[in-house]
This record gives C-alpha cells, structure tokens and sequence, in this order.
C-alpha cells in the first residue's frame, strides 16, 4: 500500500467545494429541522389530540425508519406526488424532516420541564397562551434543553455523508468519487474520515463551551 | 396511482431479506457490546494507556460517519491484504460503531455502582475478570436498559448502510425490486414500514425486559 497525497492536493478545489456544500447541507438541514421541531412540539402540547396524533405518528416514524430509507422515499418516491426534487433539495428536506422529529422530542421534553406553577402564575396575571410560550417557557426551557439540542445537532452533521447515496455532491461524494477514478482508496477514504473527525471534534468542543457558559447562567439564577 | 399489488408480491422477498438485516443488527451489537464493555472497563482503568485507547476509539467511532466507515472497511481492508466477505467486513464495523456508542452508555452504568460493592467483592476474593463479568456488567445493563434497547433500534436503521457496501438486506433488496420494478414509493414505504415493526418489537421487548429487571440507580 503506497500513499501518494497527491491525489488529494490535485483535486483541492473539488474537495473544498464538496467540504462547503456538506457544510451548508448541515446547516440547512438543522435550521429547518428545528423550525419543524418546534412547531411540531408546540401543536402537540397545546392542541387537541386529533390535531396531535398525525404528528406523533410522524414523529414515531422518522425515529422508527433508517435515514436512507426516508431519502429513497423524498427522492425516488417524489415524483409520485408530483415532487420532482433536485438531489439536493430532497438531501435537505430530509435531513430536515428527519431531525425535526427528534427535535421536536427534546423540545417537547423542554415544555414539560418548565413547573406548571409559573404558567399558572402567568395566566393568572392575564398573559396570553402565545406570551406564555415565548416569555416563560421558552427562555427557561432553552436553557435545559441545550445540551441535547446541541447533542442531535452535532449527529445530523454526520448524517449528512448518507445524502451522498443519492447523488449529492457533498464531500462524501466528492472524495469517494475521486477515489474510484484514481483508485487511490487509501488516500482518499482515510482522509475523508480525518476531515470528518476533526470537524465533529471542533463542533462538540464547540457545543460543550456553549453549554458551560449557560450552566454557569442556571447555577447563579438558581443560587 | 398507487400500486398495491406490487406491495403483496414483493412483500414475502422483502420480509426475507428483513431477517438479514435482523440478523446483521443484532450481531453487530452483540459483539459491540462486548467491545463496549472492555473499553468502557479500559475507560474507567487505572491504566493511563487503556484511557487512552478507550478515549481514542470512542472518539473515533463516533466522530466518523458509519458510511465513511463502512467504505473504509470495503475498500481499504482489501488494500491490507484483509479479504473477507463484505458482509463480514460490515457486521464488524457495524460492531465497532456501535461499541462505542455502547461503551459510553455503560460508563454512566458503571460509574453508578456503589464503590463498596465492587470493594466488597475484592475483600472476598474475586479476580478483577471476575468483578466485571459477575458483578460490573450485570448492574450496569440493567441501569442502563433504556439506552442500550435505544442503541440497538439505532443499530437495526444503521444497518440499512451496509446496503451501500453490496451486502444485501432489506434497503439492498428494496432497491433492487425497485429499480426493476420502477414502483420506488410503494417499495420503500413497505420496506420503512418493515424497519419500523422491527424496531417497535425490539422496544417492546426492551420494555418487558425493563419492567422485570428495573433497578433504581444506587446514589
């Protein structure tokens, strides 16, 4: 087994654009997943049943099926509906869709840990059910819910590499592609892996120092 | 419109391909919990070495994706001069992605065991081997029950990426009905549908289990 880096240093442009791309999948993917995960948590809690049990039931389904399983729904089953998705757009929305309803879990989890005094205090002083959500629950939920939040956030970035099985041009896709033109597994798959290491290292550093400082927010209110 | 009858004709063929993906998940995490446990054991060690080691192959195996991985193991093992099977190749690295994740469940279990049970067994003479495999390992299953049933319904939907290495199981199976059959939707939902009942038996099972074996953590 020889190693030539030079394959990789060639192809720098391409493997960079694959890095950005799977970069912004991450973050679109999470931005809309936990707009879906909080829009599903609060239809869940403050709604009737009936509104509720299509949301459970998609909450339980994307938790219960395999992440490539649901892309091979949105991607070749679309078109069905009518749905004619680009790679992307459908990578996207499946991520998103898939981290929502684990989103929408711990954003759940977030409402009930907020005592159910404080709302009553709230609605006994005539605050709205909207104000209570955004100025006593969320605040306060936020807090507690950080850690997993973060946790399920650092985990989409890895799902990420799955978007490569239908044809997104992420970095999985990129250096897996250059590889079997070359023929240089070695090189290129290890790599890969090196480069996602590292980033999942930075981000969960990153998440920890985050969760540090609003630790250190809850012991002073709650001291 | 939607196509039921090529639901109910590929249904038999998918659900034997399902037994596979069983058959691969539960395997890949029996062995990763064997993984897990001695380097969640290594973790906890006096030893700054099996930290070391512990600490590197959790934070490998789980900073990596389970794709990149398994396309690690495909191409490269070949490259060694490792030739197994490919279905070989992805159980292990199914059970190592998974012994990570378990060894980092059991360190909570196992950190949550009395000191002076673990000083009481040395004081009558058991082997180290001995407090870890009798005493250790057995609490910390049962503190750590809802993770590890989590675990393995997580382990029965990674499966479906050993499909991308050629193994064949049930998303390598729906694919190929798939693009034969040109009736992707029908085929993928009755394959989700599939991975769903597996993992809702798996944690009904968890739950009996729970319900049997449930022990307060001890504080």
């Amino acid at each position: 087994m020889t190693f030539n880096p030079a394959i990789l240093t060639d192809n720098w442009r391409e493997i960079f654009d694959g890095m950005v791309l799977t970069i912004l999948i991450w973050i679109a993917g999470t931005a809309i997943g936990l707009v879906i995960g909080l829009a599903v948590a609060v239809i869940q809690l403050f709604t009737n049943r009936w509104v509720a049990a299509p949301l459970t039931l998609y909450v339980a389904v994307m938790r219960g099926t395999p992440f490539l399983i649901q892309l091979f729904v949105i991607y070749y089953g679309g078109p069905f509906f009518g749905l004619d998705l680009t790679p992307l757009v459908a990578g996207v929305a499946g991520l998103a869709l898939y981290g929502g309803a684990y989103f929408s879990e711990i954003f759940r989890a977030g409402f009930l840990s907020v005592p159910p005094g404080q709302i009553e205090a709230a609605r006994m002083m005539g605050i709205g059910r909207l104000d209570i959500v955004r100025h006593v629950q969320l605040p306060q939920m936020l807090v507690i819910i950080l850690p997993a939040l973060a946790n399920m956030t650092v985990l989409l970035s890895k799902e990420t590499a799955v978007l490569s099985v239908i044809t997104v041009n992420e970095l999985t896709s990129v250096v897996q592609s250059i590889g079997s033109t070359t023929f240089a597994f070695a090189e290129t798959l290890l790599f890969l892996a090196l480069v996602y290491w590292a980033f999942l290292e930075i981000v969960t550093a990153a998440a920890r120092r985050l969760e540090k400082r609003v630790g250190r927010f809850m012991l002073r209110t709650q001291g | 419109m939607f196509n039921t009858e090529i639901i109910v004709k590929s249904l038999p063929m998918l659900l034997q391909a399902s037994v596979w993906t069983v058959i691969y998940s539960l395997t890949s995490v029996a062995i990763g919990f064997c993984i897990g446990t001695l380097m969640c054991a290594a973790g906890l060690s006096a030893s700054r070495l099996g930290r070391a080691v512990s600490a590197f192959y959790v934070s490998f195996f789980r900073g990596v994706p389970l794709l990149v991985q398994l396309l690690i193991s495909y191409y490269c093992l070949p490259l060694i001069g490792v030739n197994v099977p490919s279905s070989v190749a992805a159980v292990g690295t199914l059970a190592l992605c998974t012994g990570a994740y378990i060894a980092e469940i059991l360190r909570g279990g196992f950190l949550g065991i009395p000191p002076g049970l673990i000083e009481a067994a040395r004081m009558v003479g058991l082997s180290r081997a001995q407090i870890l495999t009798r005493i250790e390992v057995p609490l910390a299953v049962r503190f750590t029950l809802p993770s590890l049933v989590n675990e393995t319904t997580m382990m029965v939907k990674a499966s479906s990426l050993i499909s991308v290495v050629g193994v064949l199981e049930l998303t390598r199976l729906a694919q190929n009905i798939a693009t034969s059959t040109f009736q992707p939707l029908e085929i993928y939902l009755t394959a989700g549908a599939i991975y769903f009942v597996i993992n809702g038996a798996i944690t009904l099972a968890g739950e009996f289990a729970e319900s049997r074996f449930r022990m307060e953590k001890a504080r």
